[in-house]
């Protein structure tokens, strides 16, 4: 049985992984081509040569050769991009410290998970790859490509910023005060955790530093003059921590409540850190004029609210009181589930906040993107950008519409006419069970996905 | 002086209770109503063109086109390019029960201990719960709440969504006893094997066919006793047996809360059984019914579903669970569309629309959240349907209220024109612009 299996994962990978990096060429005709970054192209074309946009108008005609789609009646937009998933990861969350900078999902990534496809068959082409929320300062994220059945590697999205998770409130007080013992119990200690650690990393950097040119000088001291410094050992968790103050990493920070908001960017602007989002932010909506002052990023749920105390005073209203406030805000799913309808959790805006169609296409293509520094890449339809788009059945923001088609780099990766029920690449025995799915017909949601693997570590 | 200080204090007062005067739901109207110049989908009997409803007495008074059924004295709502629905009803929440699931003391819908029969949601129902308003502005205008946990958990109620105590928002106090189902799955953390599966189900089949032996035995007992006491000894009371009665003589639907596909063939064999023939029984939940849909129609078996989970088998396709209840309806099974939900019950319009986009059609998904449910609970000659002497549950949209780009504009319940306000909408009230100098 093991023995199949493995043959199975084997010719399931490389069948697959043989396009991965493919990079696809594709002309769509007579549809109506929600750019997102500019006006809406009624009967427009569209062609994607060898993974890049090269032409965006009317009565464009196909290069020979080029696979021709009849876009009539349907609509084009960018791939959806999720700022916060964890879609396929290995592990989640590292939870033995409340910081672990050093940790990492570059190699936690099941490229096999076949959440990837269903997630496809939503129209989403990216995802950020999140550590979970079990620490104040968590690991680093991925920035995915969804190209299913790939490698780790093949998944990664070139040139895409590096990213860090950092969490606020409930989760990290309840993991290590809460469950362990040790600081963080409150708030309060969540942002001398932060202080501290950035301290520490600056003065070790200092010592760092003056250690390796001491070394330098004495390395270079051929006559022996120079006494041999005390060595200041590479400390990988500091390092990253530096890296975030000299805005290398773009942090991701899991947070409710408006005053931990508050105390964040207070702490960011004592040590000059710019360029970062709340991720959730359930109440960014209090401190909306502040979060625009700081230039902060913020990307939230749609409706999620009250399943724990710190979002019961939260409102679905969330991001287009974001949005009219000038702040850049996504939508995430932070759901294998939600994950598959994401268009329609951006309509919700427009169902409760009134917000315009445009700007709620905008929290899940061009925002989101924005907010992993992959916007020069992908987001919109543009010429010069990434060939990452889904082809609907209808507006995307009705919930009649289907994704009939999705490509990332001009390759198809989903196509509704030709769909298989059974779209497992990594074949396992447990696979002839159900899920471990909750008895009881009433599902309730008492916490977020950013905790999954913890309360098996920690007794409460 | 202190006369101006106390000038002033009172003042402030006044104009601080003003403000807070604000933060407060709205009072509904209540009276004589008309609406006017609509599409009116009656569901029971199609859709009439700037038709009009009137409302009169808690009640709907009128469903058609005449206008001399409007009264001078009926205050006039003018809908014209707007749509007139039945109230949707989800049955399936813990809506009221629970306010903060993470935070156990406000989770009051599970009760220590297996058996649980008189257990009544309707005592533990919240009604100034801040998730009600918030459910009601979309369009649902009435629940089924239920108790979860243990293999007999309670019994579930169904409510309407304004009003201050349970006693006015119940439509039925005992809509339901919830089951749920001994499940053989395996898979996950459940690492039993076959053979310990099979014992743990038979021990809790016949626990459970014991205790709903004792349950008629007891109902025969106290029927005898109450027809004719004369001469009798009063049998004792058992609080178990007597919250049982009504479902063992069919008055009482019993919701067997089950899933995966063996579950499901487990119970309708179990239903099927002639000892069972006097139960109403549901099924809740059942994310696999799709598999056996056929056998589920031939039990003939209502069933209460959702669209908006994961496919419950890593090899499902990635639409199954849009698809189920239009699946279960082809074969020809009653369906009514429930969220599971708790603060989300507002999510219903959009696994409504799910289920319609994928194989159930717009029509019948509205009926799977109006009319099947009143008619799964016994209760569609009160709700359901936009039909003269129903119970005034209805709002107005401006288009498919499954579309989110639609608006709920008006809820009705109990004929009372609902303010449509919520914490989230006083939230956004506040908040929108918020006075950036005031920080």
């Amino acid at each position: 049985m093991k023995k199949i299996t493995y043959i199975f994962i084997i010719i399931g990978v490389f069948s697959v992984s043989a396009f991965a990096q493919d990079k696809g060429s594709v002309f769509i005709e007579n549809a109506t081509l929600v750019t997102v970054t500019d006006d809406i192209i009624e009967n427009g074309d569209i062609l994607i040569t060898n993974g890049v946009i090269t032409q965006i108008g009317t009565d464009l005609s196909a290069p020979a050769g080029v696979t021709v789609i009849d876009g009539t009646g349907k609509f084009v937009m960018p791939g959806i991009i999720d700022a916060h998933s964890h879609l396929n990861t290995v592990s989640t969350n590292e939870a033995r410290n409340p910081v672990t900078a050093e940790v990492t999902m570059e190699e936690s990534i099941d490229p096999n998970e076949v959440s990837i496809y269903r997630a496809l068959a939503g129209g989403v082409t990216s995802i950020h790859l999140m550590h979970g929320s079990a620490n104040v300062i968590g690991g680093q994220g991925e920035t995915l490509k969804l190209r299913y059945g790939s490698t780790q590697d093949g998944m990664r999205f070139d040139g895409a910023k590096r990213t860090i998770k950092f969490a606020l409130g409930e989760n990290p007080t309840r993991v290590h005060g809460q469950g362990n013992g040790i600081l963080p119990r409150t708030r309060m200690g969540v942002e001398q955790i932060i202080r501290s650690h950035f301290d520490e990393a600056l003065d070790y950097r200092v010592k760092r530093e003056a250690y390796l040119s001491a070394k330098q000088k004495y390395e270079s001291d051929r006559r022996g003059r120079t006494a041999p410094p005390v060595p200041v050992a590479k400390n990988l968790r500091y390092d990253v921590l530096n890296d975030i103050i000299d805005g290398e990493i773009l942090v991701h920070c899991h947070s409710y409540r408006a005053d931990e908001i508050l105390m964040l960017m207070r702490v960011f602007n004592d040590y000059g850190i710019k360029n970062y989002t709340f991720q959730h932010a359930n109440e960014a909506f209090k401190v909306a004029p502040e979060i625009a002052k700081n230039g902060a990023y913020t990307s939230v749920f749609a409706d999620w609210w009250a399943y724990k105390f710190e979002v019961y005073y939260s409102t679905a209203f969330n991001a287009t009181i974001l949005n009219e406030n000038g702040v850049t805000n996504s939508i995430n799913s932070d759901s294998n589930e939600l994950i598959r309808h994401l268009n329609h959790e951006a309509a919700k805006t427009v169902r409760y906040g009134q917000t315009s169609e445009a700007d709620a296409l905008k929290m899940i293509t061009i925002n989101p993107a924005m907010q992993l520094g992959i916007a020069d890449k992908v987001g919109s339809l543009e010429v010069g950008k990434q060939g990452d788009i889904a082809i609907w059945s209808g507006h995307p923001l009705s919930i009649y519409s289907k994704v009939e088609q999705t490509y990332i780099d001009g390759t198809k990766y989903f196509d509704l006419a030709n769909d298989p029920v059974d779209m497992r690449i990594d074949i396992s025995s447990d696979d002839n069970y159900e899920e471990s799915f909750t008895t009881g017909f009433i599902k309730g949601r008492e916490a977020d996905a950013c905790m999954s693997d913890v309360f098996q570590l920690i007794q409460e | 002086m202190k006369s101006i200080k106390i000038t002033a204090l009172l003042g402030f007062l006044l104009l601080f209770s003003g403000a807070l005067e604000a933060q407060i739901t709205d009072k509904p109207e209540y009276g004589k109503i008309a609406i006017i110049g609509a599409t009116v989908h009656t569901v029971s009997n199609g859709s009439i063109e700037q038709g009009i409803v009137t409302i009169h007495n808690g009640n709907i008074e009128y469903v058609g086109t005449d206008r001399s059924k409007v009264g001078s004295d009926y205050k006039v709502i003018e809908a014209t390019g707007k749509h007139v629905y039945p109230g949707f009803m989800d049955s399936g929440t813990s809506l009221g029960l629970v306010e903060i699931n993470a935070v156990p003391v406000t989770v009051d819908n599970r009760e220590v201990g297996n058996i649980n029969p008189n257990m009544l949601a309707f005592t533990a129902w919240n009604p100034h719960s801040a998730a009600i308003p918030v459910t009601r502005v979309s369009g649902v205008t009435h629940v089924l709440t239920a108790p979860q946990g243990g293999l007999v958990s309670g019994q579930a109620a169904i409510m309407d969504l304004w009003g201050y105590s349970p006693d006015s928002m119940a439509v039925d106090a005992t809509a339901g006893m919830v089951l749920n189902w001994p499940s053989v799955r395996s898979g996950g953390w459940n690492r039993r094997t076959p053979e310990q599966m099979e014992k743990q189900y038979k021990e809790t089949i016949g626990a459970l066919n014991k205790l709903l032996d004792n349950a008629r035995f007891y109902d025969q007992m106290m029927s005898e006793f109450e027809s004719n006491p004369n001469g009798k000894v009063k049998p004792e009371k058992n609080q178990h047996l007597e919250a049982m009665r009504e479902m063992v003589n069919g008055q009482t639907p019993i919701i067997i809360s089950v899933s995966s596909e063996k579950d499901i063939l487990n119970a309708i064999e179990w239903s099927n059984h002639e000892d069972h023939s006097d139960l109403n029984i549901v099924f809740a939940g059942v994310e696999e019914g799709w598999r056996v849909a056929e056998e589920i129609a031939e039990a003939g078996i209502p069933c209460l579903v959702s669209t908006l989970y994961t496919p419950t088998r890593a090899y499902d396709h990635v639409h199954r669970p849009y698809e189920n209840p239009g699946a279960l309806m082809k074969a020809g099974v009653k369906v009514a569309i429930m969220t599971g939900e708790v603060e989300n019950v507002r999510n219903l319009p959009f696994n409504a629309g799910y289920a319609a986009a994928y194989g159930m059609g717009t029509e019948e998904a509205v009926k799977a959240v109006t009319i099947n449910p009143a008619q799964i609970f016994g209760v569609d000659h009160l709700l359901g349907s936009l039909e003269a002497g129903k119970q005034a549950n209805l709002f107005i949209s401006t288009g498919d209220p499954f579309e989110p780009l639609s608006q709920i504009e008006q809820v009705f319940i109990a004929g009372f024109q609902i303010p449509m306000d919520s914490r989230h909408t006083q939230l956004f009230e506040e908040f929108l612009d918020r006075d950036a100098t005031q920080n």
